[in-house]
C-alpha cells in the first residue's frame, strides 16, 4: 500500500499541469539561488579560469596548467590533506558520538538543559582559540592549577596541547565548540519526535538498549547525518583554528592556501587558487559520497516507503 | 527522571564549557601576572580602557561588525523568506537538486571562490569596501537562514493563511497579520545564526576587505598573533557581548524544535 501511494504522488508531481506551482516555487527561490549562483557558482568558475591562466591575475593572461603541476607537487600537499581529513573526520565522529549521548540524556531535562547547550553558541571561534591559548598553554591556567595543587614541578612537566605536533589544542577547541551545537540540534529533533514508537518497543519487550539500538537511533538518524556533514564541512575549511592552534608542521590544507595566497610573490597567486580548487574539489567529492552512501538513511522516518 | 549523578555530569559538561572563560577574565583585568601565580598580583582596567580609546581602532572595529552583521542578517531574511517558503510548502522537479545548490556554501571550502569573486569585486571597485564585504558575507548566512526558515514553513499550517484570505484579507494582511506572527521563532532562529555567522567571520572579511574592513575577528586575530594577553582577552570578552544578547532574546524561540530540528534536514 504504502509504495503504490508513494509511486501515485511521484506521478502527481511530474504531471505538466502542476507547471503554476513549480513557476511560482522557482520564482521564490530565485532571489537566493541567483545570489548563491552568483558569488558561489561564479566565483569557483572565475578561479577556475585563473588557475589555468585564461584570466590572468596579474593582467596578461597565458593559458597554461603550470599552476596544478606547482600545486600537486608542493612538497606539503599530500601531509597537508591527510591532517585535514583526519582532523575533521576524528573531532566529527567524536563530537556526534558524545553529542548523541549528552543529547538523549538531557532530553528529558527540560528548558534549562537545552540552555545550558547553547552557552558556546554565539562565541566566535577566535574567542574560543584565545581562552582555550591562555588555559592549556605551557604557561596557561591549567598549568598554573597544576602547580598550585603540586602535580606538576615545573611548566616543563606539561603536556604540549597548544601548537603541538597531535594538534591536541585543535581538537579540544572543536569539541568544545560543536559538541554542543550538534546537541542542540539533536535535542531539537528529539523532542520534535513521537516517543509513541519508543514506549510501543518498551511495551513489546525491548530493553533500553534494545530500544535505543532499533528505535530511537534509527529515528534520529537524518539528523545525526546532516549535523554531521555542516560540522566536517566546517572543520575541514576551517581556516583561525588551525592557524592559531594547530602543528606548524604539516599544515592544514585552508592553511597551506592561505599561505601562498598571502605570499609576498604574487606569481604564487595562480598556485593559490590551484591549491584552493583542490581543497573545494575535495570539499563536494566528499559531499558528494556522503550523499551516495546516507541517501536512504537521510529520509525523514516517516516518509520512507518501507518504514 | 532526572537523578543526581545525572545533574552531577550536566553540571560537570557545564563547568568545562566555561573552562575556557576564566583565564579570558582573569587576563582581561590582570596588571602583572607571572607563572606559577594562580592569581595576578595587581590589577588593572587599562585593557578595558585601551578598547574604547580612539587610538586603538577596536571600537571602529566593534561598530563595523555591528553595521555589517545587521546588514547581512537583515538581508539574507528577505532572500531566505521566499526560498524557504518554496522548500518547505510546496514540491516541484528538482527540488533535492536546488536545495543541495543552496546549502554547497557552508558545506563545501569558501577559499577558491573567494579568489575568483576578489577578481570581480576589484574591477567592480567593491574589493576592500563594506557593501563588498556584505555581499560574500551573504554566503554562508543565506543557507543557514533558508534551512531554518524551510523546516517551520515546513510545520506550518497552511489553511491558516487560506482562512484569512477568505475571509478577505489582502496577501500583505495575510503576510503581516498571520504568516509572520507563525513563523516568528524560525525568523529569530535563522537571524541569530545569520548574525553570528557575521559576526564571527574572519577569512572572508579578510580576503575580500582587504585588510581595509576593520571588524573585530580581524583586530582579534591580529592581537592573537602578537603577545598581549590581557588586550586579547578584553577584546575576546567584548567579541562576546552581542551575540550573547542576541542568544537571550532569542532563547524563547530557541525552544522551538521546528526551528532548530531543520538544521538536521540537510
Amino acid at each position: 500500500m504504502v509504495g503504490l501511494t508513494s509511486k501515485l504522488s511521484r506521478q502527481q508531481l511530474f504531471q505538466w499541469s502542476r507547471w503554476p506551482t513549480w513557476a511560482r516555487a522557482y520564482l521564490l527561490l530565485l532571489p537566493a539561488i541567483g545570489i548563491i549562483g552568483l558569488l558561489f557558482g561564479g566565483g569557483l568558475i572565475l578561479a577556475c579560469l585563473q588557475s589555468v591562466g585564461v584570466i590572468g591575475i596579474l593582467g596578461e593572461a597565458k593559458p597554461s596548467l603550470a599552476a596544478y603541476g606547482a600545486a600537486f607537487s608542493h612538497p606539503e600537499l599530500g601531509r597537508s590533506l591527510w591532517l585535514s581529513f583526519y582532523l575533521a573526520a576524528l573531532a566529527t565522529g567524536l563530537s556526534t558520538v558524545i553529542s548523541v549521548g549528552l543529547a538523549l540524556l538531557l532530553r528529558s531535562a527540560g528548558r534549562w538543559a537545552t540552555i545550558a547547550c547553547q552557552i558556546t553558541l554565539p562565541i566566535p571561534h577566535l574567542v574560543g582559540v584565545a581562552g582555550i591559548l591562555l588555559l592549556l598553554s605551557p604557561s596557561g591556567f591549567l598549568a598554573r592549577l597544576l602547580m598550585a595543587f603540586g602535580w606538576i614541578q615545573s611548566d616543563q612537566d606539561v603536556p604540549l596541547l597548544v601548537n603541538d605536533p597531535h594538534n591536541w589544542g585543535v581538537l579540544i577547541h572543536f569539541l568544545w565548540k560543536e559538541i554542543p551545537f550538534i546537541t542542540l540540534i539533536l535535542l531539537a529533533v528529539l523532542r520534535g519526535m513521537n516517543p509513541y514508537y519508543e514506549h510501543q518497543a518498551r511495551a513489546l519487550g525491548a530493553n533500553p538498549w534494545q530500544c535505543f539500538w532499533n528505535v530511537t537511533l534509527p529515528m534520529m538518524k537524518p539528523g545525526i547525518l546532516s549535523a554531521s556533514l555542516i560540522v566536517f564541512g566546517y572543520i575541514f575549511a576551517s581556516f583561525e583554528v588551525p592557524f592559531l592552534l594547530g602543528s606548524t608542521r604539516p599544515r592544514t590544507l585552508p592553511v597551506l592556501v592561505y599561505r601562498a595566497f598571502t605570499d609576498t610573490d604574487l606569481g604564487k597567486r595562480p598556485e593559490a587558487v590551484a591549491l584552493g580548487l583542490l581543497l573545494s574539489g575535495v570539499s563536494m567529492a566528499i559531499l558528494a559520497l556522503y550523499l551516495v552512501l546516507t541517501a536512504k538513511s537521510r529520509q525523514p522516518y516517516a516518509e520512507r516507503g518501507d518504514a | 527522571m532526572i537523578t543526581l549523578p545525572r545533574y552531577g555530569l550536566i553540571g560537570g559538561a557545564i563547568a568545562l564549557l566555561l573552562l575556557p572563560f576564566l583565564p579570558l577574565v582573569i587576563w582581561s583585568v590582570a596588571q602583572s601576572w607571572f607563572f606559577p601565580q594562580v592569581l595576578p598580583d595587581q590589577w588593572t582596567m587599562t585593557h578595558w580602557m585601551q578598547i574604547f580609546s580612539p587610538s586603538s581602532r577596536i571600537g571602529e572595529g566593534l561598530l563595523q561588525s555591528l553595521a555589517i552583521a545587521l546588514v547581512t542578517t537583515s538581508l539574507s531574511l528577505v532572500v531566505g523568506l521566499p526560498a524557504g517558503r518554496a522548500l518547505g510548502t510546496l514540491d516541484f522537479p528538482g527540488k533535492m537538486v536546488l536545495k543541495l545548490f543552496l546549502l554547497m556554501p557552508i558545506i563545501v571550502s569558501p577559499l577558491a571562490t573567494l579568489m575568483g569573486i576578489q577578481y570581480v569585486l576589484i574591477r567592480l571597485s567593491l574589493s576592500g569596501t563594506i557593501l563588498g564585504v556584505i555581499l560574500v558575507h551573504l554566503m554562508p548566512t543565506i543557507p543557514y537562514m533558508t534551512l531554518v526558515l524551510s523546516s517551520v514553513f515546513a510545520n506550518l499550517d497552511l489553511g491558516y493563511e487560506l482562512q484569512a484570505r477568505s475571509l478577505g484579507g489582502s496577501p500583505w494582511q495575510v503576510l503581516w497579520t498571520v504568516t509572520l506572527p507563525l513563523i516568528a521563532p524560525g525568523v529569530v532562529v535563522g537571524s541569530l545564526f545569520a548574525f553570528l555567522i557575521s559576526w564571527n567571520e574572519f577569512l572572508l572579511t579578510f580576503i575580500i576587505g582587504g585588510g581595509r574592513v576593520f571588524t573585530l575577528p580581524m583586530v582579534l586575530f591580529t592581537l592573537l598573533q602578537g603577545g598581549n594577553h590581557g588586550l586579547v582577552a578584553a577584546v575576546a570578552i567584548t567579541s562576546v557581548i552581542p551575540g550573547l544578547v542576541f542568544l537571550v532574546f532569542a532563547s524563547r524561540a530557541l525552544q522551538q524544535n521546528h526551528a532548530l530540528g531543520g538544521l538536521g534536514n540537510v
